[in-house]
């Protein structure tokens, strides 16, 4: 392979070397006016293409030389013919050269000046090159030559308005030639793979390759004669392009011709003939990748119908939509191989090209849709990553055009397609929905939208069946799962009875989640569901006692089982803290009988599942948070609890943490508020215990490590000691407070305590507090006063 | 100057899918020195979000933070100023003044940033200051009832702090001045 190459490279020099030398000699013969020698040595040099040796890339190379010395032969033509010369003359004498592809090239170029000088009518001259150049059926000779020709007379053909044009020469002459040397130059193209050996195939198919441009040219120069009218392209361009495309049952021709014929005409034409170039598509070999072509057809015809509206009323006259739609039914029925990539693929771009021509026939999306489920239907889930890739993009494409989910719900066929896609990909495909939503802040505002939706994202609420649950990335889930916590936000109707069916929907289909989901996704049902409560605290009771409507009891009655589920995780804080959110709603309800129904759950947890000792000093205090707001309570509801709160106070395990919740608790005898609770004497009994607890505190860490900590926890509790005092408790007394402060001043001077530079700084700051209040004045300040500091 | 974001109680995604698109086009990365969170952000993504605006960023524990090493309380110093960090769920009664102001002595701190309550707060008190910068993304409150999404930027020059509340009504968002200066006979 090298050797050959290397044997290239050297053809190829000898070949530039020969040509050089006679172009050499070409341009002295042309300096000292010697046509006759001009002509010998430019056929001498001509010749040099006569090689057969070298591969079509290494022959461009040559040819270029080639080209641009004839550039130069040209310009002496011209000067000849401008001093007189007979142009006809030139056309004959040029004939005497020797060999067959010089002597073409060289009435090719005197053709050029022929035309130029219009000594004869255009069309003559065309017509005599184009067939004298049948005379090289060598295929890579014969196509540059033939380029050649395309190249010279392309800007001198008799087109409307052109200076060419005559009463001779119209502009069906100049097509005329075009379509016959695009004719020929395609039958050399095609005729090329049969030369050679079979076992260069390959090779020869990509050198083939390489030579394309060289037929499509005569296509582009077709797209350019401004005389190719609607009608001339619909009655004789187009039927003989195809005929060619069609008759010489090549793939790589086809392939390259269909796609140049979509690309280099308008997209009107396109349009007005649609029956005709879909009608050759059944017919191409099966071999042809005719779903990127149509793809190309489809994707030019959407972006001419968004580039003008005037287009639009053409697309429906001429019902492109259905045309379309059966092509590709026709074309996948005769490609019965086609891999189902190239059938969505295909049904993808017809969705783009109706969501863009026909944004209001979303039964035409349907349809698309519907036809692809057809091909679908029958076979197992898609395996193929390309396939459900391009499924992914099918799906996304109604998403992206209407930026609203809602619309996408209304298509029928939308989730069948999905059940092809595997449990990865159909979880993909639920991002992408989800992100959608959350993009365009749709709100979904139905039920059975709601169901729907859910419907289409189910891959990612449960685990399908058959899903394989190892290797599940723990942040990927986490991630999932939050959107879909996300996605739950918006699910809205400001009705309360829709708003009730929604949560109900949600609630269904997400207690299908199994352990690992519902920490995700039942708090946000939960928020959602408190905050229908709140709307309807604002309405009165419905007047007419309809059993049916929608009830803050009702609701509290779903929340209990909503939250209960979390049992199973087992998620005991996060169901502790939703009992709670529940409980202060009751509240807010005036349902006392609920909201204890929730403490209780909620105290029950505390009691079997919170084992931790920082969960619980949380817990403890989220429990008394929510106590001390309660207003609901009657007497004996509130003291089991309040007892109860206490008591868990008293028994955390550090002996700090149980001195902060019991003086935290005094709260829960004291409340600003409520006229009722301002038990004194029991908010004193708390602030005792909790220094009982300080100084045990104290005795503990002077028995364990021979100094007795810090003073921070009695600091703390002089600051509540004050609170109740500021408050008017009539217990906390002047005695009490200043006793208190001269136990802390003792307690710092000991030799056993330990400098605690930060309870030195707080103490500081209280008595600070007490200063300033005193120096308040007015009630305040003489309550004051009489602390002495 | 030095300009510190304070926010909090965001709920995301237990009970808001996002930062309103407002303040999140407000709050641009290279404009903000510090970040103090109050918690309950409630996800990771959240507190990486917050990262990418400005990456000295403070974070209590909010009672529905995935993220369980979040300390109770932080304090840090900014300029002239010592800040106090707590989420508030821990001070009994919830919001409450005066509670606040004991944890505040006990933090011995000029500023003391707590969120809970969902209802953007900022008072004078003996001499230092208790802010609460609300819920940024007006997360539904069991406490305050028609939550409007809020956030605070503390502007720290000298002794003097100017406090902006960023509050977000009816879908425009609305701002309010409140200036403090800190006296001499304060601590430290």
């Amino acid at each position: 392979m090298a050797d050959v190459v290397e044997d290239e490279e050297k053809w190829l020099a000898a070949g530039v070397a020969g040509l050089q030398q006679n172009a050499f000699y070409m341009h002295r013969a042309l300096d000292s006016n010697n046509l006759r020698d001009a002509l010998k040595y430019s056929a001498q040099m001509l010749s040099e293409l006569r090689t057969s040796k070298l591969s079509p890339h290494k022959y461009y190379a040559l040819y270029m030389r080639a080209f641009d010395e004839l550039r130069k032969l040209e310009m002496f033509f011209k000067e000849e013919a401008r001093r007189g010369c007979s142009i006809i003359d030139l056309y004959e004498l040029v004939q005497h050269a020797g060999n067959i592809l010089p002597r073409l090239y060289l009435l090719c170029t005197v053709g050029s000046v022929y035309i130029k000088s219009k000594e004869a009518p255009a069309k003559d001259v065309l017509k005599d090159l184009v067939e004298m150049c049948r005379g090289i059926q060598h295929p890579v000779r014969g196509l540059f030559l033939r380029s050649y020709l395309a190249q010279v007379s392309r800007d001198k053909l008799p087109d409307i308005g052109s200076e060419y044009e005559g009463d001779a020469d119209t502009v069906m002459d100049a097509v005329e030639f075009v379509l016959q040397n695009f004719t020929e130059m395609n039958k050399l193209w095609v005729r090329m793979q049969h030369q050679g050996p079979a076992r260069e195939k390959e090779k020869r198919e990509k050198e083939r390759s390489e030579l394309r441009d060289l037929v499509g040219k005569n296509l582009h120069v077709l797209g350019q004669i401004e005389g190719v009218d609607l009608e001339m392209y619909k009655d004789v361009v187009l039927p003989r392009v195809l005929e060619q495309v069609v008759n010489c049952k090549d793939e790589l021709a086809q392939y390259y011709l269909m796609d140049c014929i979509i690309q280099v005409f308008p997209d009107e034409y396109h349009l007005q003939t649609l029956d005709v170039l879909l009608g050759a598509c059944p017919q191409l070999q099966p071999t042809v990748d005719i779903k990127t072509v149509l793809s190309r057809l489809m994707e030019r015809l959407s972006n001419y119908a968004a580039s003008s509206i005037d287009a639009l009323p053409e697309f429906l006259q001429v019902e492109a939509f259905s045309k379309l739609n059966n092509a590709i039914g026709k074309v996948i029925e005769a490609q019965v191989d086609m891999p189902v990539l190239g059938v969505i693929t295909l049904y993808s771009s017809l969705l783009t090209f109706t969501l863009h021509v026909h944004p209001d026939r979303l039964d035409y999306a349907d349809q698309v849709l519907g036809a692809c489920v057809k091909k679908l239907s029958g076979k197992e889930k898609l395996e193929d990553s390309k396939a459900t890739k391009q499924i992914v993009s099918l799906l996304s494409a109604p998403l992206e055009k209407y930026n609203d989910i809602v619309i996408a719900l209304k298509l029928s066929n939308y989730p069948c397609i999905m059940e092809y896609l595997d449990s990865e990909t159909n979880k993909v495909m639920a991002t992408v929905i989800i992100q959608s939503i959350m993009k365009n802040k749709t709100r979904i505002s139905a039920a059975d939208k709601v169901e729907a939706l859910f419907e289409l994202i189910k891959g990612l609420i449960k685990d399908l069946d058959g899903t394989v649950h190892d290797e599940v990335d723990e942040d990927d889930f986490k991630e999932e799962q939050n959107s879909v916590a996300r996605l739950i936000q918006m699910l809205y109707n400001d009705d309360v009875e829709e708003m009730f069916k929604i949560i109900c929907t949600v609630r269904k289909h997400i207690l299908t989640g199994g352990p690992k989901r519902l920490p995700f996704t039942i708090p946000p049902l939960v928020f959602s569901s408190l905050k229908l409560v709140r709307q309807l605290q604002g309405q009165d009771e419905n007047p007419f006692g309809e059993e049916e409507s929608t009830t803050p009891k009702k609701i509290f009655q779903l929340l209990n089982q909503t939250v209960e589920t979390l049992s199973n995780v087992p998620a005991p804080e996060l169901a502790l803290r939703l009992y709670l959110q529940c409980a202060e709603a009751a509240n807010d309800c005036d349902l006392e009988p609920v909201a204890y129904e929730f403490f209780t759950q909620a105290y029950i947890l505390y009691e079997e599942e919170i084992s931790d000792s920082r969960a619980q000093v949380t817990a403890i205090h989220l429990i008394i948070g929510t106590l001390q707001r309660m207003h609901v309570f009657g007497v004996e509801n509130r003291d089991t609890l309040t007892h109860k709160a206490t008591g868990y106070s008293a028994k955390l395990l550090k002996k700090p943490d149980q001195c902060r919740a019991v003086y935290v608790c005094s709260h829960l005898f004291w409340v600003d508020d409520q006229e009722n609770i301002k038990d004194g004497e029991r908010v004193l009994l708390c602030l005792k215990r909790a220094l009982r607890i300080a100084n045990a505190a104290q005795q503990m860490a002077n028995a364990a490590r021979g100094s007795t900590g810090s003073v921070t926890l009695f600091v703390e509790i002089l600051n509540k000691y004050l609170y109740f005092f500021e408050k008017g408790n009539p217990q906390i007394t002047v005695a009490a407070v200043q006793s208190l402060i001269e136990l802390i001043t003792t307690e710092m001077q000991s030799d056993s305590s330990t400098p605690d530079p930060a309870a030195d700084a707080f103490l500081a700051s209280t008595l600070r507090y007490i200063e300033f209040q005193k120096q308040k004045g007015g009630a305040i300040g003489e309550k004051y006063d009489s602390i002495k500091v | 100057m030095v300009l510190v974001l304070a926010l909090g109680d965001l709920h995301i995604p237990h009970r808001a899918p996002d930062l309103p698109a407002k303040f999140k086009s407000m709050l641009v990365p290279g404009k903000i020195q510090h970040i103090i969170c109050t918690g309950n952000l409630c996800i990771k993504e959240v507190q990486d979000y917050l990262r990418t605006l400005c990456p000295d960023l403070h974070i209590t524990r909010g009672e529905y933070d995935e993220e369980t090493r979040y300390p109770e309380t932080k304090t840090l110093t900014i300029g002239q100023f010592k800040l106090g960090l707590c989420h508030g769920h821990q001070v009994i009664p919830w919001g409450d003044l005066d509670s606040l102001a004991m944890l505040q002595r006990q933090l011995d701190v000029d500023i003391l940033v707590t969120g809970h309550t969902h209802q953007f707060a900022a008072y004078k008190h003996e001499g230092g200051v208790v802010i609460n910068p609300g819920s940024a993304t007006g997360a539904y409150s069991s406490i305050t009832y028609d939550v409007n999404p809020s956030f605070v930027l503390m502007d720290i020059d000298g002794l003097r702090v100017v406090v902006y509340v960023y509050e977000l009504i009816d879908g425009e968002v609305k701002v309010d001045k409140i200036d403090f200066k800190k006296t001499t006979h304060t601590a430290h």
